[in-house]
């Protein structure tokens, strides 16, 4: 049964592509519709993140290993998410009409951070498989620890782009703060012994 | 969700035929006021400038006091009541006067207003409004020569606007104008749209309408008109001072400090059509660059 597990994760992973095609298909979209893809994809990067960080806390919190199998596959999840939300931006918002795009970078401090966290996540991606874990050795744990500066960067992009933070970023800001206190108690309880 | 009932609407098809038999025949009362929009005229009316549905109208709102979410508004807001409903103009005025909405409705006739609404988001809707110059109601009252502007305010009730409840902003909303732009003919009372009495998630029982402005300039369920002497801090002003200006003229030439106001997508369009580029005082320039001549609108933003 277990070994089935990572599976299920997998395609319940791919759950908002099942509901955004769906959308798509039968016109549901709503007004803006490219707005909503954005938002969308962007919403469901800040969920994965936190998915993400939420699994070393479950281990601690069930005394079980089995969490950390699914953490490698929700991260690249992330990224997965993150890429696409970006690509409907730059694609189908700007129709990749780069002089705006550089100018909104470089100029809007909320895309300028979404831009830095996507970045951010690209070396994660890439040395996330098995043989880079071995390769890196320690240094891999260090690299990986850029998650909670991009989690960080995620919410405040989030933050950063909305009229006010009632509710939705605030809910995320709240989240957020939540699983990077678990590192602080995990960290100084693993120093005490 | 609540769904309209068929009977209520009057078919878009049906409603766009009828205006366009009026026009055709032009004699009718929204000739006038057709004459004072920018496009209807003009034989290159594009897509930008096609009614946007009822539907698209009445269920994508920003309307806080109904939530911050853009179906919100719609959903929360059908048991609001709008009777009775009063409204004074005080302030800097000789005589203040309280109209109840009947009162209001028999003396001012409401005739069809199509305007382009841009929102400060980025994104607009055209939408046959049915109002009339607010410049008619204030001219009930006598201003003092101490009175340089006008504000205007939102009601409160949160048992009734579940947004209320929460600081989104600070409540009652809270707007205001230079004289000048109040009295201007294209500053709407508005009592309705597509024919139809206002809906509730658009403002109901009656609300201003500023069609050059961004959309957050025009206030919804308004109870108080105030003449004062100082400029006024909207609530938007009060919550973020660098973002939001007194004046908020759209003008694609100064951006918001956190999105570009140069282009705008059309509510109603699909995935697939592109941005189009937002018109300097969102269209409406001819009628009334004239009010900011000699200023320097990068700073009276």
């Amino acid at each position: 049964m277990r070994r089935y597990y990572k599976t299920l994760v997998f395609f319940l992973s791919l759950w908002p592509l099942y509901v955004i095609s769906y959308q798509i298909i039968f016109n549901q979209l709503g007004p803006e519709p490219v707005d909503r893809i954005i938002n969308y994809f962007g919403e469901w990067t800040l969920i994965f993140i936190l998915l993400t960080l939420s699994m070393t806390p479950l281990k601690k919190i069930t005394k079980s290993v089995e969490w950390i199998k699914f953490r490698r596959m929700l991260g690249l999840f992330t990224f997965f998410y993150a890429s696409i939300h970006m690509l409907s931006y730059v694609g189908l918002d700007y129709r990749f009409d780069f002089d705006p795009l550089i100018n909104d970078v470089l100029k809007k401090k909320f895309i300028f951070i979404g831009f830095s966290a996507w970045l951010l996540l690209i070396p994660l991606a890439i040395t996330s498989s098995e043989r880079m874990v071995r390769l890196l050795k320690q240094n891999w744990k260090k690299i990986h620890r850029l998650i909670y500066i991009i989690g960080i960067f995620g919410v405040l992009h989030y933050i950063w782009l909305s009229k006010t933070i009632f509710f939705k970023p605030l809910i995320f800001l709240i989240l957020l703060i939540i699983l990077l206190l678990f590192r602080i108690k995990i960290t100084k309880s693993a120093s005490k012994i | 969700m609540i769904k309209f009932k068929n009977s209520e609407i009057t078919p878009e098809n049906i409603y766009k035929k009828r205006r366009s038999f009026i026009k055709s025949i032009g004699l009718s009362a929204s000739t006038l006021a057709m004459s004072a929009i920018p496009f209807v005229n003009k034989s290159l009316a594009s897509e930008r400038d096609k009614l946007t549905s009822y539907k698209d109208i009445t269920t994508y709102n920003n309307y806080y006091e109904f939530g911050t979410s853009k179906s919100d508004p719609h959903r929360n807001s059908q048991i609001f009541k709008t009777t009775p409903w009063d409204i004074t103009i005080e302030g800097e005025v000789e005589k203040p006067i309280k109209l109840s909405m009947e009162e209001i409705s028999e003396m001012f006739i409401s005739e069809e207003r199509i305007y382009r609404l841009r929102c400060v988001e980025g994104w607009s809707m055209v939408i046959p409004w049915m109002g009339f110059s607010l410049s008619k109601l204030l001219s009930k009252v006598n201003p003092t020569n101490k009175a340089k502007f006008v504000e205007f305010e939102s009601v409160y009730d949160p048992a009734q606007m579940n947004g209320q409840r929460y600081p989104v902003l600070n409540w009652p909303y809270n707007e205001g104008l230079r004289i000048d732009e109040a009295m201007h003919p294209l500053t709407t009372v508005v009592t309705g749209l597509y024919g139809k009495k206002l809906p509730n998630q658009n403002g109901a029982p009656l609300r201003i309408f500023i069609p050059w402005k961004y959309g957050f300039k025009s206030a919804k369920a308004i109870v108080k008109i105030k003449f004062v002497e100082n400029m006024p801090t909207s609530s938007w002003m009060w919550a973020s001072p660098r973002e939001y200006g007194f004046y908020s003229n759209v003008n694609p030439n100064v951006d918001h400090p956190r999105w570009s106001q140069a282009t705008e997508r059309i509510i109603g369009e699909g995935v697939w059509a592109p941005r189009v580029k937002t018109l300097m005082f969102n269209g409406y320039g001819d009628e009334v660059a004239s009010l900011y001549s000699g200023m320097d609108l990068k700073k009276n933003y």
